[in-house]
């Protein structure tokens, strides 16, 4: 098993929270993250997987940091 | 004449006279307006090396085509002069509601020349202009003279300037409608430098229409498509643009004290996010927004007023190292009433705080004020943004900004300036594109007028590898072009979280007549970027200029993802002069400026070279 932290962002943390460190099997991906967490990929714009764009099919290693933002904006 | 008023105002605030002038409708076109506009006249009747504070130098107020035409965003105007900051031109604009008010009392602009002998404002009601004497209002704070104001004269639009830009700050702002600005290059002290106060306006008049049926089906089409778009139907108007805090800090790019560091882990008790749950009362909008990104919050004593974006919460927050949202509203709030830029106020303040941890300021330097230089000391950004404003004791060193600043202390690579004006909220190192925005602005350091961090975090219109060079400096190219065009027609450039170049083709068209496509308005705004570049280089203000700070170039981020990176300005500038037609000098060829019909300023490249 491998632990990951997961940081969620804007309306992403509505019902989950701002942070949730997940315990998952080894060879999960991203994508699989977000199912987990009812995050439709399409709306996910923004995945950092530990600060740098993180493709979805990506697998996860232990102390990974995920973070996750819909569509944001601003200047 | 659609879209155009057709008449432009010339005030002699040396001599007291006010002329109206038909507004050539060729020029109107070519230039698109408002700031394309401003750029011209300033070229065209201001002669070179002008001092920016002295009765040489013109202040103009311009509007585009389409500002108050019923479209989206069409509240914007355009400040436009040389800067008394960066020694290029100045371009500063704004939103709220005074921009479409000016232009519907039947003018598209305003050149002021000259310097008054006494404190004035201007009072316009369509046709009747006249120039009123401001004793009362002078040394007043913004939401004082914007009150004084309306109760003289009924329902008016309120444009003026604060203490800050009576007392000549080069960082001081132009404010309209009590909490919006055009902030940057230090537009209000020209103002202040002219005694000129405020200018009120009450219009009645309607923009004309090339095609009223056509205008309302653009319009509804382009609100449709702004309230359908995720971010500026979604994200900006519910978390306001501070929602970028933690997505610029998770990317490792949220400058940190200074810019020594580009991580924060208590980055979260200043997003956006936390602003919505804590401190929000309400959103607010300018003219036909259907975006409405403005905040409205409430301090810590209970009072409502305009609350920060992002760039101010970054400032006075991250770039200080304090974390204290009260702290942050509160010095916003103070930059509004005296009429400070926010960024640079908080920037300089930030740089203080790193020349006062490095030993340059001493205590003694700051023992009368009672405020600290201490990272993180949230009374300290509230204190000395209130003695900027009033330029007293320490603070009125700090109200030149931090190149002045920290020049005088021998150091001026502490300053993370680009042609002396303060960095906005995103380091470079990490961002490769966005770096090239940096450097080559002509008004100096800004991230406004071609905002590569969309493509390089935000993923729009497209997602791009952020450490990556390739590609980036022609993609910049483009960014600085569409920019110019969405300044010039008069709209909102978070409109681009939706809209496209063809977006605002269509609304120009719809609106003035059918005289652009894709190709040409692009190259419009080609144009002025174009004009705005000689008029630096008649200013003296050449390739030399286009760095960024040392330690952008030189010193490794050392925290956050982005560790290890630093910003490589040596290989992104030769391709961005390649793709812009200019020379290795940075200085436009001849066949570029016949290309953009420029022909006329030719003259200009010799004295460059
Ligand atoms: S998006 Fe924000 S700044 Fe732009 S016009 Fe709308 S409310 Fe004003």
């Amino acid at each position: 098993m491998i632990k990951v932290e997961v940081r969620l962002f804007a309306y992403f943390r509505e019902g989950r929270g701002k942070k949730q460190v997940m315990e998952l099997e080894e060879g999960t991906t991203i994508l699989e993250v977000l199912e987990k967490l009812s995050i439709d990929k399409e709306e996910a714009k923004i995945v950092l997987l530990n600060g740098m764009d993180g493709p979805l099919d990506r697998e996860l290693k232990d102390d990974d940091v995920l973070s996750l933002f819909p569509p944001v904006g601003g200047g | 004449m659609h879209g155009y008023m057709g008449k432009i105002l010339r005030i002699n605030l040396t001599e007291g006279t006010v002329k109206t002038e038909p507004l050539d409708l060729e020029v109107g076109q070519k230039y698109l307006g408002s700031r394309g506009f401003g750029v011209k006249v300033m070229m065209d009747e201001v002669p070179a090396n002008v001092d920016p504070l002295s009765e040489e130098n013109k202040f103009i107020i311009a509007t585009g085509a389409l500002t108050g035409a019923p479209v989206p965003t069409s509240g914007r105007y355009m400040v436009i002069t040389k800067s008394p900051l960066t020694g290029t031109i100045a371009i500063a604009n704004s939103g709220g509601h005074w921009g479409p008010n000016f232009k519907a009392t039947g003018h598209d602009a305003i050149i002021f020349e000259g310097k008054s002998e006494k404190p004035v404002y201007i009072y316009i009601e369509d046709d009747k202009v006249e120039i009123r004497d401001a004793s009362h209002i002078w040394g007043k704070k913004i939401s004082e003279v914007t009150e004084i104001l309306e109760k003289e004269d009924g329902k008016v639009k309120v444009l003026s300037i604060g203490p800050a830009g009576e007392k000549l700050s080069p960082i001081a702002a132009v404010m309209n409608d009590m909490d919006r600005a055009a902030g940057r290059g230090g537009v209000g002290a020209v103002m202040g430098s002219k005694n000129l106060k405020a200018v009120v306006v009450k219009g009645s008049n309607k923009v004309s229409l090339f095609d009223e049926e056509r205008t309302k089906k653009v319009s509804q089409e382009k609100v449709k498509i702004l309230r359908e778009d995720p971010v500026a139907g979604g994200g900006l108007p519910s978390y306001g643009s501070a929602v970028l805090v933690n997505i610029i800090n998770e990317s490792g790019v949220l400058p940190v004290k200074n810019f020594q560091g580009s991580y924060t882990d208590k980055a979260d008790l200043i997003s956006g996010e936390t602003m919505t749950e804590k401190h929000l009362v309400k959103k607010s909008a300018c003219y036909r927004c259907p975006i409405a990104c403005g905040r409205v919050v409430k301090l810590a004593d209970g009072t409502v007023v305009g609350g920060p974006e992002y760039e101010t919460v970054w400032s006075y927050g991250a770039d200080c190292d304090v974390y204290d949202y009260d702290a942050i509203n509160e010095a916003n709030l103070l930059c509004n009433e005296y009429g400070l830029d926010t960024i640079s106020a908080g920037a300089t303040i930030a740089a203080a705080m790193e020349l006062y941890q490095r030993g340059y300021i001493k205590d003694e330097d700051i023992a009368e004020d009672g405020l600290s230089l201490n990272w993180g000391d949230a009374e300290a950004i509230v204190g000395w943004t209130k003695k900027m404003g009033l330029r007293e004791g320490f603070g009125d060193r700090l109200a030149e900004g931090s190149y002045i600043l920290a020049e005088a202390y021998g150091a001026p690579e502490l300053s993370m300036t680009v042609k002396k004006q303060e960095l906005p909220a995103y380091d470079p190192r990490g961002v490769q594109g966005h770096g090239i925005t940096y450097a080559v602005n002509n008004r100096g350091g800004c991230h406004i007028k071609g905002y590569m961090i969309s493509p390089e975090i935000l993923g729009y219109p497209e997602k791009l590898d952020r450490l990556s060079l390739e590609g980036k400096a022609a993609y910049a190219k483009t960014f600085h072009d569409l920019t110019a065009v969405i300044d010039s027609i008069g709209v909102c450039v978070f409109s681009t979280f939706g809209l496209g170049l063809s977006d605002y083709v269509d609304m120009y068209n719809a609106v003035c007549g059918d005289i652009y496509d894709d190709e040409t308005l692009l190259e419009a705004g080609e144009r002025i970027w174009n004009l705005e570049k000689l008029f630096n280089l008649r200013e003296g203000i050449d390739s030399t200029h286009d760095k960024l700070p040392k330690r952008l170039l030189e010193e490794p981020v050392v925290d956050g993802p982005t560790e290890g990176h630093v910003h490589h300005l040596d290989k992104l500038l030769p391709e961005y002069y390649e793709v812009r037609g200019w020379d290795e000098k940075g200085i436009p060829t001849e066949e570029t400026l016949e290309r953009l019909g420029l022909e006329e300023y030719k003259e200009y490249l010799g004295l460059a070279k």
